[in-house]
Parts: C-alpha cells; structure tokens; sequence
C-alpha cells in the first residue's frame, strides 16, 4: 500500500494554483517534501489531512481517499504546523496529555504516551516548566511529541527545522532520522532546504509552483558513481599528467582529481603513480551523487517552461 | 537478562547501575472516536471554566465570582432561619438577575480564556487536525461553558431552597420556587455563555476579550435601563416592559416571570398575556443565533 498517492491533483484559489497537476506514488519511509516558499507544500499538506477539498484529481494517505475519510486519515496521521501553536501558559506535560486525549487515547494511556513521548523527543525536566519559557528548540519537540503522541501511522511534519540553529537543526534532523527507522513511523517532512532533506530521507519530492519538479528515492540518486575522487598532498598536475599517459581519463576539479574508472586497475594506476612521485595520497575514494547536482537540471527546465 | 516488548535488552552502562533502554514502543490500546474526543473536551474545558487543571492563579477569580454570586444566598437562607419569616424576600426566579454583575464579570473571565487562547497561540490547527470536526470543537466549548454558569446559578437556588425548607416554607411551594429558578437559570446559562464565547471568539487577544464581553454586558444593560426609565418616567409601564428586550439578561428575566407568572424584576408589569410569546421568540434567539454565528465565525478558522 502506498503512503500517498495523488492523481492530477489540482488545488486553485481563485487564479492562484497552489497545487497544479500533481501525480505521486511514495512508498512508506521518510519522505521529504522539497519546495520554495509558497511552492504548494503546506497546501499540499492540508488536502492530505482531508481538511481542505482539492479542485481536481484525487488524493489517497495511507490507502483512506481524503475526499470521505478524513476523520480515519486525522486519527492515524500525525500533524506537526509549521507556525507556532503551543499555549504560553500550560507545561508541556498537560499540554501534550490534552492533545492525546483530543486524539482519542484513554486518560492513562494518554498520561504514559506523553511521558514517554516527551522522553523520546528529548525533553526531561523542563515538561513540568511552562511553554511560555521554552527556547525555540524545545517548543519544536513539544510540537513533534503532541503529533506523535497517538503513535500515528504517518507524520506530516512542516518545515520543523525552521528557526533552529545549526546545532538545533542537526539534533532535530537526527530526532525524525530516528521517527522513522526507530519508531518505525512514516513521515513527510517538507523543507526548502534539499540539501538537509538529502540526509534524512528514503525518498525526495520536490515541486516548484505546485507542479511536480522529481520525485525520487534518495538510494538511486545518491548512489555510487563511476568516479573516483583523489586527493594528493602536491603537484596533483604531475599526478593527472602521469594517469593520462596510462590511458585514463582525469578532470581536475579544484584541488582534487576526478578519475574515470576503468577497472579495478585505476586503484592501483592511482597509487602507483602518486607513490611514484614521491607524493601523499590524502583520499581517493568512489564519488557519490549529491542530490543537488540532479535537480538542478530539471529546475532549469522547468523554470524555462514557464516563460511564455 | 530481560527482555523489552520490542526486544532490546537491558544494559549496564560503564558507570554502573541498568538504564533499561526500553526503546519507542507502540501503543496498542484502545483509540476512543470522536464522540468521546469531543467528551474530553467538553469535560476539559469545563474543569478549565473554574480554573481545574490550569495554573493557581487562573483558580482564583472563578472561585472569588461563585463566592460572590453564593454568598447572598447563603446570607437570605440563613437570615430566614433566625428571623423565622414564612417567604423569602425575592423570587427565586430573579437570583441571576440581581447577580448579574458577578455573572457577567466570570462569563467575561471565562469566555476568553475557553477560546480566544486557542486562537491567539493557534492551537486550533491542532484541534482541527486531529478526528474533532469545527463544529464539535464549538458544541464542546459552549456546552462546556453553559454549564459552567448553571452551575453557578444552581449553587445559591439549591442553597436558599434548602434554608426555606429548613425554615419550614411549605415544602410544595418551595421545591417549586426552585424548579422555576432552574429553569431560569437553564436558559440565562446559555444566553451569556454564547454571547461571552462569540465575543471572546472575535477578540484572539484575551484581554481585549475580557474587556469586550464587560463591556458588551454592561451597555446593553445600561441601554435597557435609560430606555425603560424613559417609558417609565412618560407613565407607559407597558412600553417599559417592552424595552426589557433591549438586553439579553432582561429578556430572558421577563420570559421567566411571564412564563411562571412570578414578579418580574427587570420590568414592572408582566408582558400582557399572548404577548409574552415575544419575549420566549426572543429567549430562544439568544440560545441559538450566538451558537450558530460560532459555527460560522470557526469555519474561517484557518489550519496552517
């Protein structure tokens, strides 16, 4: 069973399209869901969570259509916003219980889910303190707890990196890394940022102005390529002097040096001639994609389709 | 060595002593649906209607205002007592009406802190992301409310019925007393409750919303007492009547007293026969209409 899937699904306010067209087809795991501002996510979003009717097409989570059976999909899905939406005055113990009880757990069960949800996300003794003296960071797990708290089988999780610090990024990145593989819960993370989504997930959207721009799993981009990467302390002119005249094909880029494989021979090519020199072989190691590279191609494209 | 549900196993970390990392685990048990969500709710926000289960301040103005509206109460039933009279001196029917001050400032209390918190730090698109439809979140919060303030008004009726039966009021006579003021006290509940909550829903900063459901009591009030001094001081006790459907508390304290045929004490006639049907017309409005412009102000409410 898929975890979404859309069909030509179209959302338009007035002559705005937030969401144009959009086909997709995610399997569980962590998804990323990458985007400018005002690129449709958030939209995108609230038609999953069965609250806002698409104009056209159809939207399936977790195999409930959102159409008919949005209060099903509310009661298994998880929903994280990405403005604030923490009451100043309560801790985040009775907050999140209250937000347990509202997603239809049992006042026990509700009070053990929290504490050890709270725990997971990594709040300790400050759940007892009132939100209102949280730093930007912890207000970020008490939204997360509150949207995990029902143990859903899907998270959406909107830009939850937004406002932290680099440190904070970090931590919060790693935290829905672990949703996922840990937890052993679905989620749809949405960043403008693709590069931190690249680390996280199982498989990357990306959509520019509602249309969908690559929908890929971040395995296949991410693979090894057929490239290998040296780095030698000196004279890395002399080093890719000596590999063409062995017959290889060698691009500088900066300071390292791109190496075409041909074979495991090009390992040992490379060393032998950096041995031979007299050099240090800093690193030499088989490239991986980088997402980035990919999606720059078909932006383009895409941003050329639009000029009339 | 022990064994987690999820199969992890119990470690002892260099520093002695065993952390049992018992991991994420999933929960099993019972999801309960929307009617029993809504249940929470309900219960929730009415525990939160006298300051239950938020901080110590918030416990203090509810208490103070059901102290307030008691009290002269517990004063007439006890006066009675002693004193050996064989009537109380008002109609139990009127209770709300002369409280109407220490009624209107807890609604003013109360109404903000039940919604326009909600709104202002928009934990709404919590609410509405989860199985809770809007108009659940709305029926929770004014019922929530309602009976917050019939709890109120049934306080001081069940304690000044007691103190007549305990004086030795004919018991007939005054379990009926007490009957008409519930009822009177079934609608007034409502009436302010909806008003308070449509007011506070419009006013996301709760201190404006305080101030505002203030101030909306009073003037309406005031309004309704220069229009009926007016008729008064002109002779036409009929028009003075008429004039107490100027405002919420003196509509529904006309309605009661023509409906039980008590003294009325906002006016100083009762409406003239099949005329009352006005002031019910009127009563029933104030029910309804403040509930259903809730429903339409919550349907604007936006997720994210």
């Amino acid at each position: 069973m898929p975890l979404i899937a859309t069909d030509a699904l179209t959302m338009r306010f007035g002559s705005i399209t937030a969401v144009d067209t959009l086909t997709l087809d995610v399997e569980p795991g962590v998804v990323g869901l990458v985007g400018a501002n005002g690129a449709g996510k958030s939209t995108l979003i609230k038609i999953l969570l069965g609250l806002l009717p698409a104009t056209e097409g159809r939207a399936e989570v977790l195999g409930l259509d959102v159409r008919d059976a949005g209060e099903a999909i509310r009661e298994r899905v998880g929903y994280m916003p990405e403005h604030d939406c923490l009451p100043a005055d309560t801790t985040a113990t009775e907050f999140v219980v209250h937000m347990a009880r509202m997603s239809g757990l049992p006042a026990t069960a509700a009070r053990e889910r929290t504490a050890d949800v709270l725990r997971h996300v990594g709040l300790y003794e400050e759940r007892y303190r009132s939100i209102g003296g949280y730093s930007t960071g912890m207000r970020q797990r008490v939204k997360l707890a509150q949207a995990l708290v029902h143990d859903p089988q899907l998270v959406l999780l909107d830009e939850p990196t937004n406002g932290l610090d680099p440190a904070g990024r970090d931590e919060m990145l790693g935290l829905i890394r672990r949703v996922g593989s840990d937890f052993g819960i679905s989620v749809l993370v949405t960043s403008h940022l693709l590069g931190e989504l690249e680390r996280i997930c199982d498989h990357v959207v990306v959509v520019d102005g509602g249309r969908l721009l690559r929908s890929s799993s971040t395995a296949d981009v991410t693979a090894v390529s057929g490239v290998l990467v040296v780095e030698v302390d000196d004279r890395a002119g002399d080093v890719a002097r000596l590999l063409r005249e062995g017959g290889l094909d060698v691009r500088p880029a900066g300071r390292l040096l791109e190496v075409v494989l041909d074979g495991e021979g090009t390992f040992d090519a490379v060393r032998d001639a950096v041995a031979g020199l007299g050099l240090g072989l800093v690193r030499m190691e088989r490239r991986r994609h980088r997402m980035a590279e990919l999606f720059e191609a078909p932006r383009e494209e895409a941003h050329h389709v639009d000029v009339p | 060595m022990s064994t987690s549900p999820d199969g992890r196993t119990a470690s002892a970390p260099p520093g002695g002593g065993v952390i049992h990392d018992i991991g994420y685990r999933h929960y099993e048990g019972a999801r309960l649906g929307r009617a029993a969500i809504v249940r929470a709710l309900y219960v929730d926000s009415l525990r939160g209607a006298f300051g239950l289960g938020r901080s110590a301040k918030s416990k203090v103005m509810p208490f103070l205002l059901l102290a307030a509206i008691a009290f002269p109460a517990l004063v007439v039933a006890i006066v009675v007592n002693v004193t050996g009279q064989s009537e109380f001196p008002f109609e139990l029917t009127s209770y709300a009406f002369l409280l109407y001050i220490p009624l209107s400032l807890y609604v003013a209390g109360q109404a903000p802190a039940s919604v326009s918190r909600d709104l202002r730090f928009r934990v709404v698109s919590l609410y509405f992301s989860r199985p809770l439809l809007r108009q659940d979140y709305v029926a929770a919060k004014y019922a929530a409310l309602s009976t917050a303030v019939l709890g109120l008004l049934a306080l001081p009726l069940v304690l000044l019925g007691a103190g007549g039966l305990l004086a030795g009021f004919p018991a007939s006579d005054t379990l009926a007393q007490l009957g008409q003021g519930l009822v009177g006290a079934a609608v007034t509940a409502p009436v302010m409750a909806g008003t308070g909550l449509l007011l506070a829903s419009v006013t996301p900063r709760r201190g404006l919303g305080v101030a505002a459901v203030i101030a909306f009591f009073v003037v309406v009030t005031g309004v309704q007492n220069a229009l009926q001094g007016l008729a008064v001081t002109q002779g036409r006790d009929d028009l003075a009547t008429w004039t107490t459907l100027a405002a919420p508390i003196s509509t529904v304290d006309t309605m009661i007293a023509w409906l039980f045929g008590t003294e009325p004490t906002a006016s100083v006639v009762l409406p003239d026969g099949a005329q009352g049907l006005a002031w019910v017309a009127a009563a029933a409005a104030l029910v309804v209409v403040p509930y259903l412009l809730l429903l339409v102000r919550y349907r604007t409410v936006s997720v994210s």
